[in-house]
Order: structure tokens, then sequence, then C-alpha cells
């Protein structure tokens, strides 16, 4: 049962095999099995968890089953949950009881979808390891020494280990891909504005999407189904027809473009890794696609450009956690002032520290221009470059991330290697472009993420050429030793 | 790129994150670190580039001022370190 795809698990309930509750336990007793080494989860509520799968169990019998309804998915801890704990991963947060759903969560309840529970993640998603969790590191379920990548890692190895049949994440700067590529799993980062914001603890506001995390691109448009719409909370929620994306996964691909940046290749990419690619790309010409050249020539400033406008609105978002009306509140303090201090030098850590002080730096007086308005007309070109490419090709391709998975503690003193995992996918966040990792095979027993980035809503796009490969390959169905 | 011990008491402040003198060295040397990553910025002339703050260059759409949520004051409240009175109790600020 570990590898159902989602319609399997979906066929099933519908025919009766198991119930919601009965498959909902399964995955509570995996969690319970293996969360001990892999801290993936923060919170597990099995008495939440199964009085929601008798609610879909009824659903179920009295015929009003939608696609998902009574499979259990879990939810990255990012996402308010009504009644359940929401910490964002920091102490900031360790006690707050969210009093209202976000949008995603609420799609899926009323979807009837199980909630398995919330899942681990670096603190306010800042961090490619999963080592800034105030609740400790996510353990990658390939070797447990590694990182699962982040900062959707607690999710990334819930989906790996097959403790969840599919989670859900958040990308800033590729929070979802890098960990499915570390992970060796399907995960999809949608259009900006496609997946509703509301209830999503904010990090950086013009670039934070949600999206699925599950086994295969056929799982991943059937989340994805679910996950979008225009939502009048939310501000920069796209208003656009709903698009089926389980519509045309089975569309030929012969004759595709698939265009090649030749900067992905370039300094830093592991030569193994890079080995993997390139044979998924030849695998794909006999798919019939056909492989076209491409530049994109402003990436090497996208990682500069995202550090100054990521760390900017995040130190505007945060500005909220003040001790007054939620989340930790220092012990003991003289006056308002020393309150604040203290209040948020003891509730975040390091890394989300340092991005607030970066952040309030590049936006005081003075620097404004030089650092902020300067990231955001560099966020142009890049975008330029993209528009550029998308004349020449139909979809994108590379690496998901420069390395297998690395050792835990390897880069976390270091911020600026940190930074470099995400070298291949943050030009898409800032231009906002729906981008994928898929499994691509293995280096040393650790997995490999092929890239795939489409133009402006083209999911259903590269969903469909992401599930021609799935339909010639099975490197999406490999499951991590001991955890069968 | 440099950023002194001064400058970054100061950025603290504004932030309202106590930055100890015991760690503000430490400190200094990683914002060093992502300073000089961002100064790479500067090797692009952008004068005549349009900044970019939406993915997809569209407006804020507004809608009409008016109530949509329900009476959630003691639930919200409940979240608070501390409240008495239906209000949210901070140390004073007016003598």
């Amino acid at each position: 049962m570990l590898n159902f795809s989602l319609k399997e698990l979906s066929q099933s309930l519908e025919k009766k095999k198991f119930t919601s509750v009965e498959l909902t336990q399964f995955f509570l007793n995996r969690v319970k099995k293996h969360n001990a080494s892999l801290n993936a989860f923060i919170t597990v509520d099995e008495s939440k968890s199964l009085a929601m799968a008798v609610k879909s169990d009824q659903l179920i019998q009295s015929g009003k089953k939608s696609i998902l309804t009574g499979i259990p998915i879990a939810q990255k801890d990012i996402f308010c949950a009504n009644g359940w704990k929401t910490t964002c991963g920091s102490k900031m947060l360790e006690n707050f009881i969210s009093p209202y759903d976000s949008t995603v969560v609420q799609k899926f309840n009323n979807a009837g979808v199980v909630n398995l529970g919330k899942t681990n993640m670096d603190e306010f998603a800042m961090g490619s390891s999963n080592e800034t969790s105030y609740f400790g590191p996510v353990k990658n379920p390939w070797n447990l020494n590694c990182v699962p990548g982040g900062s959707s890692g607690g999710s990334a190895a819930a989906v790996a280990a097959r403790l969840c049949p599919a989670a859900t994440g958040t990308d800033t700067g590729g929070s979802i891909r890098q960990p499915a590529s570390l992970c060796g799993f399907t995960g999809l980062k949608p259009t900006y504005g496609l997946v509703s914001r509301y209830g999503m603890i904010a990090f950086a506001s013009s670039l934070d999407q949600a999206g699925p995390m599950a086994i295969s691109a056929e799982d991943c448009a059937l989340m994805l189904d679910v996950m979008t719409g225009h939502d009048e909370k939310d501000s920069t929620s796209l208003n656009r027809q709903k698009e089926n994306y389980s519509n045309s996964l089975d569309n030929e691909i012969e004759g595709l473009k698939i265009g090649i940046p030749k900067e992905f290749f370039e300094d830093g990419l592991d030569s193994d890794v890079q080995k993997l690619i390139e044979k998924a790309l030849k695998q794909y010409e006999k798919l019939g696609a056909n492989i076209v050249d491409i530049s994109l020539p402003n990436n090497h400033l996208a990682i500069p450009a995202y550090y100054v406008i990521a760390p900017a609105e995040a130190s505007s978002n945060l500005s909220r956690y003040d001790g007054v009306r939620y989340g930790y509140r220092t012990k003991e303090y003289d006056d308002l002032m020393d309150m604040y201090f203290k209040t948020r030098q003891e509730g975040f850590g390091d890394e989300v520290k340092r991005r607030i002080l970066i952040g309030t730096y590049v936006l005081s007086a003075g620097y404004f221009d030089a650092y902020y308005l300067k990231a955001q007309k560099i966020r142009r070109l890049i975008s330029n470059d993209f528009k550029a490419a998308y004349e020449k090709c139909d979809v994108i391709m590379g690496p998901s991330a420069p390395s297998t998975a690395f050792k835990s503690g390897e880069k976390q003193e270091d911020p600026l290697a940190m930074y470099l995992q995400d070298v291949f996918t943050i030009s898409t966040n800032l231009a906002g472009l729906p981008a994928m990792s898929i499994p691509a095979g293995f280096v040393n027993e650790l997995p490999v993420g092929l890239q795939l980035i489409g133009n402006y809503f083209e999911e259903s796009k590269i969903l469909n050429v992401a599930h021609i490969y799935q339909k010639n390959t099975d490197w999406h169905l490999q499951i991590p030793k001991g955890t069968e | 790129m440099s950023i002194n011990k001064e400058e970054i008491n100061k950025i603290a402040h504004l932030a309202r994150i106590n930055v100890s003198q015991a760690e503000v060295g430490q400190v200094q040397k990683k914002l060093v670190g992502i300073l000089t990553l961002i100064e790479k910025m500067q090797e692009v002339n952008t004068d005549a580039i349009e900044p970019m703050s939406h993915a997809l260059d569209i407006n804020q759409p507004l809608r009409e001022d008016k109530v949509t949520e329900g009476d959630i004051r003691d639930k919200s409240l409940s979240l608070a370190p501390h409240s008495e009175q239906s209000l949210f109790i901070v140390p004073q600020v007016i003598e």
C-alpha cells in the first residue's frame, strides 16, 4: 500500500477495501514507528485525525465522496489549522493554537481530506536543511546522517518515508523543490498567486507560494486541483478560471522543446548530479522531445537579489511578533521596550534574527535605493531572461539542487554555503513561474531531482511532461531502506 | 562591504532585537558575509529598468470596507500572553 497513488487510495476507499479510519490509523502507526528517528512531525494528534476520518467515512458511505475524501495528508506547520498547534518551527509560536483555518487547510477539509498532523520545518521557512527548527532537525530517510533539505523538510521526510501519502509545502526560494530533490519525490511550486496565502504564515510575501509534495506528478495534479482558486482573503490571489490539472497528464510530448540554460551547468554543480540530469534529458529525447540551448544570463544575480528582497519582506512581516497579542513573551522585563527586545531575542533563532537584521538594514534610511530598489530591478532582469527563453522553448529543465543531500551540521555555521543550495530554484520565485522537482536517479544511494520550469500558468504542461517521464521510469517509486 | 558594530547596534534597535555585546562580533562577521554576497548586484547597470514588485505586475484589488468576521474577541484574547477584562496587558507606557 506504501506506493499507492492518491487515485488508487481513492478507488480503494470507494470500493470499501478499507475505511478512512483504517487508512489513517495505518499511516499514524507508521508515524509512530519512524518519527523518533526522522523528527518529521511537530504535532500528531491521533484523536483529531481519527475524528476527521470518521466524518470522511460517513461522506463515503453516503456517496458524497470527492476524489481525495478520506485520504490523510500532512500539513506543513506553516499552515494555520483551527484548533491545531501551529508553530512555524519557532519558539515564538511554540504554544500557538490557531483560531482559524488557512485557505489551503480549509480547502482540504472541504474535500474531506484527513489532517494527519503538522510537519517540521525550518524556523519561519528560513533554511535549506531543516536545521533551524526550534523543534530539532529533521533527518533524511535515505541516510539519517544527512539533511532532508528545507524549509519543507518535515513534509519531505514524511513523504519520502511514506509516513503519509502526500503533504503540503511552501516554496519561497526553493523550499518545496530542493527537499523534493534531496528526498526523492515529486514537488511543485505553482505560479505566484495561484494558491491562496491566507493563513499561511508569512515569510516573504511577494515570493511565498504553497504547493503539493507527493510521490508522483499525477498525485500533485490531484492535490493542485483542490489547492488552487481565487480567494478574496488574499489580495495577491489571482482571479482566473479554475483549471483541471489532471486532464492533460497523458498528452503526447512529441516535438516538445526543452530549453537547457547553460548557466545551470556551470560551476557549483556536482558532476555526478550533472550526469544523471543529462541522462534524464536523453530519455526525454527518446520520448520525442527536442533539446534547445538557452541562456538565463542574470541567474547569478538571483541569490544576491533574493537576499535583499526576502529579508526585507521578512523583517516587516515578522515585526508582528512582539509578545503582545499572541505567541511567546519573555518572563521578566522592566518596561515595554525591554519586553520587545527580550521577547524577540529569546523567541527567534539565529538565522531568523540574521535575516531580520539584514532586512532592517537594507530598508533603513539611505540604503533603500542601493539595495531594495536595485534588487527589484534585478528581479525584472531575471524575469525578462525567462520571457526571452520561452520564445525558444516550451519548458526549461535542469538540476533542482547543486548536490545530493549533505551531512547534518555541514553547512549549519556557514549561511553563505547554505544559501547556494537554492542557486537553481530562486530565480523562478523571483519571476513567479511554476516549477517542479521529480526524481531522476541516485548518486551513492541518495536521490537526485530534475527541475522542470514552466511558463506562467503552465502547471498542466509541466505536470504532463513530468507524468510522461514517470510512466517510463520508476525513480519516484523507490522507498528508503528501513522504512518499507 | 563592511558594517561596523555601531551600525549593528542601530539596526538591532530598529528591529527591536537584543544583540548582546558578547554576540555582536559574531553577528557582524555573518552579516558582512551576506552583505558581500548582496554587493554583487552592483555589477550590473539597471538605470533604465523598471523595478518589479509583483511577479505578474498586477495591481492591488480593493474591496468594500465592511466587517466579514464574526465576534472573535474572546478567542483572540485567549491567545494573548497576558489579558485582563478584554484588554491586552502590556507594561505601563504612560506615567
